[in-house]
């Protein structure tokens, strides 16, 4: 069995079309942010691991609404409660007072739920504390490994590779998770220390991609008469050869990913949807960001000899 | 070449054996395949730092600090009866703490944060502070202004303010609370203005009025709150008297309708502490149904015990545990290497059991905060195992049906490396002691999904040798090196990126890390070697120009 096997398509022509659609979206996940701003006050829904705080997770034998729930808090100054996962979880953010302990507040919030929702069967199956400090550690971290990452991977393949093509990769990946920012906004995704493991596997992920047709193209550079090939060309060859590569793997592992959101448990859920998200903008950045970031940076700072420079190619028609 | 094919399956076999019996060594041992993380078998998660309120402390202090807290609290967990507890340095001043399938957190955190550090003081009269009460009322007016004490104190001062003077001018106390209890609202309203300027002026001193215990002071336990507010100036503390403190009492004391806390004085020297301490075992009193900690000295520890309340038959001793006195017995006679610590009334067994323990492992040196605290209930993990365990093979499945449908014979023998590596991926994950968290399944998955990718690379240059109508050898030799490249470069990127992530996270996010770090290499052999080696072994018995399915 085959699939895109000879494929000749033109990937690079198309690129302006890539940056509006691309360009739209950061615009649109930027929107979000300042919509969050106004609204939430920070860019993103940080959750309990980033702002500090705590919360508790309970569960109910019975059907329990949302709303029952709240009046049982005490109605219009119950804590922020949101369902989690399946019908009979929530996760009440608990106010903490400095000092107070967890348990004590998961104990007073169990006793209040006994006592107005008697025959429930309430459960309290998990609690979060995180201090304020550790919160802010964790903002800066997070940061410095994106930061870190970046600047490595870009050693890595100047190195490997090229410089242009180091350059070329931190473009797509930095593409890549500026738009799972922008989505995470717009959908206001709770930020937790599993979410950001996730949007640094999209970094891992992406790269990988990028890198495989990045390889390709390095290859036919190299081959015979590779350097005088038209550079478009080239890259367009190098993305169609490794087409059903990429069609087959990403298709795998969102099969993968697919069966873990569907089956894995509300626990992993965001988790799972960031990287799904992570896959499909992965894929799509190698072949309409990364690639023609090349010869972006190529045709802007690139040392092409004379001769190819003379021939400029006519532009198509069509974007 | 025949010989190098046994070879490569005879190390294929080898590395199978050994990944298995990891795996089943760690079984027969613990009972379980891999050791599961908090969120997936349910237990607390614990960060603690030692407190630095005025950051004093330098990075080696506190990393020293942590030291010396680590090995009491292992001491202290290993007692408490924890299987397999986590106990880990973070950062130079941190410590991590994960405890599995605890039933009750209050009391395991109990354990884990209390300093108990036990000391011997002698109590001293209170006529030793009359002079130093007029300085420390004189000090804090100076530093308030009598404004602010008064709008401070009102509330507690006005109220009881002729029972404080019944108190302190020395009236029959049964008779004159009695009265005060009628007479509050009346007289109190009267006199409220005069009685509150007056005491403006004694702020602290018209706070404390004398116990029954020879040099304690008794406090409303209303007015607590303000006199430890001005316990905690450190204009009251310079007007002192040197080598004199002031502690409170840990039991409530009853009068006539109205609770009071005892504030003792004492000399600021202990003379013995815990460290003296040999042993300590929680007792039952059933003639007063109470609690107590009975406790042992060492040798030297007795013997200056022993010198101590030989000198001072008829004065007071302080048991003070963790700044707060605990009991002050009168000296009758002169007392051993034994001594006892009362719990009071109704205490439940367990306090005096949870207090011996943690006085045998001893004081923590400095007061630890708890900055990060996580509890999964065994329910909760229950769950996510069985999911993440349905999704995984759901997902295993899936990837074994395209890899058959697509590439075939070849597909088959991918998935039987695929086999190898998640064989490898376990039995590593169990030699490195690495624990298996929710976000860990998931990176286990991910890395699955490059090991296929591996294969889908290797394959597709395969398909494209062939393709030019290449001899299947060399298609299949040219296809594994032609691959090579974009595999090292690929895997090499994700794994400086799960490098990062075990460098900078904590907790699940490095079980993250930890899983796709040994998936990535593991992926690496699997598609490299094993594949090869199964490639070559289907190809051993074809001619040179057989086809292959792929």
């Amino acid at each position: 069995m085959r699939l895109f096997d000879k494929a000749q398509y033109r990937f690079i022509e198309k690129r302006r079309g890539a940056y509006f659609v691309s360009g739209t979206v950061i615009a649109m996940g930027i929107a979000a942010m300042f919509m969050n701003v106004v609204s939430l006050g920070s860019w993103l829904n940080y959750g309990v691991d980033f702002l500090g705080g705590s919360l508790v997770q309970v569960r109910f034998e019975q059907p329990v609404s949302a709303g029952d729930l709240r009046d049982a808090l005490g109605g219009a100054e119950a804590p922020p409660i949101t369902q989690f996962g399946s019908e009979n979880e929530f996760v009440i953010r608990a106010p903490l007072a400095e000092d107070a302990s967890i348990t004590e507040v998961a104990e007073q919030i169990e006793n209040d739920v006994t006592a107005n929702l008697p025959n429930s069967g309430v459960e309290v199956v998990r609690t979060e504390l995180v201090g304020a400090k550790v919160g802010g550690e964790l903002q800066t971290k997070a940061l410095l490994a994106v930061l870190l990452s970046f600047l490595l991977t870009l050693v890595y393949i100047a190195f490997r590779f090229e410089l242009r093509f180091g350059l070329a990769a931190v473009i797509a990946t930095a593409h890549d998770i500026l738009i799972t920012l922008g989505f995470l906004a717009a959908f206001r995704t709770e930020i937790s220390l599993p979410t950001v493991a996730a949007i640094l596997t999209i970094l891992g992920y992406s790269l990988n991609d990028t890198i495989v047709v990045f390889d390709r193209i390095r290859e036919n550079m190299k081959a015979k008469g590779g350097r005088k090939r038209d550079p478009i060309e080239l890259v367009n060859a190098s993305i169609n050869e490794t087409l059903p590569r990429t069609v087959l793997t990403s298709g795998t592992t969102l099969a993968v990913l697919t069966a873990l959101l569907v089956l894995g448990g509300a626990v992993i859920r965001d988790f799972t949807i960031v990287l799904i998200l992570g896959v499909v903008i992965g894929t799509y950045s190698s072949i309409f960001v990364a690639s023609p970031a090349l010869i972006e940076i190529q045709n802007r700072w690139g040392v092409a000899d004379p001769e190819r420079k003379k021939k400029e190619r006519p532009r198509p028609a069509t974007v | 070449m025949f010989k190098s094919l046994r070879g490569r399956l005879i190390t294929i076999a080898l590395i199978v054996l050994m990944a298995g019996w990891q795996l089943y060594s760690n079984k027969s041992e613990t009972g379980q395949w891999l050791k599961l993380g908090l969120d997936l078998q349910g237990g607390m998660h614990l960060v603690l730092e030692v407190d630095d309120p005025d950051g004093t402390m330098t990075p080696e202090a506190k990393s020293d600090m942590i030291d010396r807290v680590e090995r009491i609290i292992r001491t202290r967990i290993d007692e408490f009866g924890v299987e397999e507890p986590l106990i880990q340095k973070v950062g130079g001043e941190r410590l991590i703490v994960e405890l599995a399938g605890i039933d009750d957190e209050e009391q395991a955190k109990g354990i884990v944060q209390r300093n108990a550090f036990l000391e011997f003081k002698k109590v001293l009269p209170t006529s030793d502070m009359d002079g130093a009460l007029r300085r420390i009322d004189r000090a804090i007016v100076a530093s308030l202004g009598v404004d602010s004490i008064t709008a401070l104190g009102r509330a507690v001062v006005t109220q009881e303010t002729s029972n404080l003077e019944n108190l302190l001018f020395g009236a029959d106390t049964a008779t004159a609370v009695d009265s005060a209890a009628a007479a509050a609202s009346s007289a109190a309203a009267v006199s409220d203005s005069i009685e509150a300027e007056e005491n403006a002026l004694r702020p602290f001193s018209s706070l404390l009025r004398r116990g029954d215990i020879e040099g304690t002071y008794a406090v409303l336990t209303a007015d607590r709150p303000v006199a430890e507010m001005f316990l905690a100036m450190p204009e009251v503390e310079r007007a002192f008297p040197r080598e004199e403190i002031m502690l409170w009492g840990s039991e409530l004391w009853g009068q006539a309708a109205q609770t009071y806390y005892l504030l003792y004085v004492l000399e600021e020297d202990s003379f013995l502490t815990g460290e003296q301490l040999e042993d300590a075992t929680a007792m039952r009193d059933p003639q007063f149904n109470a609690s107590q900690v009975q406790f042992q000295f060492s040798r030297a520890g007795g013997r200056q015990f022993a010198r101590f309340s030989g000198a001072n038959i008829g004065n007071y001793l302080a048991i003070v545990l963790d700044n707060e006195v605990m009991s002050a017995p009168v000296i009758r006679d002169r007392i051993g290497a034994r001594g006892q610590i009362e719990m009071g009334q109704g205490t439940p067994m367990e306090e005096a059991r949870d207090l011996a323990l943690v006085l045998r492992a001893g004081a923590l040196p400095a007061r630890i905060n708890i900055i990060e605290e996580r509890t999964v209930g065994p329910s909760l993990g229950q769950d996510s195992i069985d999911q993440g365990q349905i999704a995984g093979l759901v997902g295993l499945a899936l990837v074994i049906v395209v890899m058959m449908i697509y590439y075939g014979m070849a597909g088959f023998l991918a998935v039987g490396a695929l086999a190898v590596y998640v064989l490898l991926v376990l039995g590593g994950l169990v030699g490195m002691r690495a624990t298996l968290t929710v976000p860990g399944i998931a990176g286990l998955i991910l890395s699955i999904g490059m090991a296929v990718d591996a294969n889908v690379l290797i394959f597709e240059r395969i398909r494209e040798e062939l393709d030019k109508g290449r001899a299947t050898r060399t298609s299949v030799d040219e296809g594994f090196r032609h691959a090579l490249s974009a595999i090292v470069d690929a895997n090499i990127t994700t794994l400086i990126t799960a490098l990062i992530l075990f460098g900078v996270g904590t907790g699940p996010v490095r079980g993250f890390a930890v899983t796709l770090s040994i998936g990535i290499v593991a992926s690496f052999f699997s598609a490299l070697f094993v594949t090869r080696s199964f490639f070559l072994a289907y190809l051993s018995g074809k001619k040179a120009s057989d086809p292959i399915s792929i």
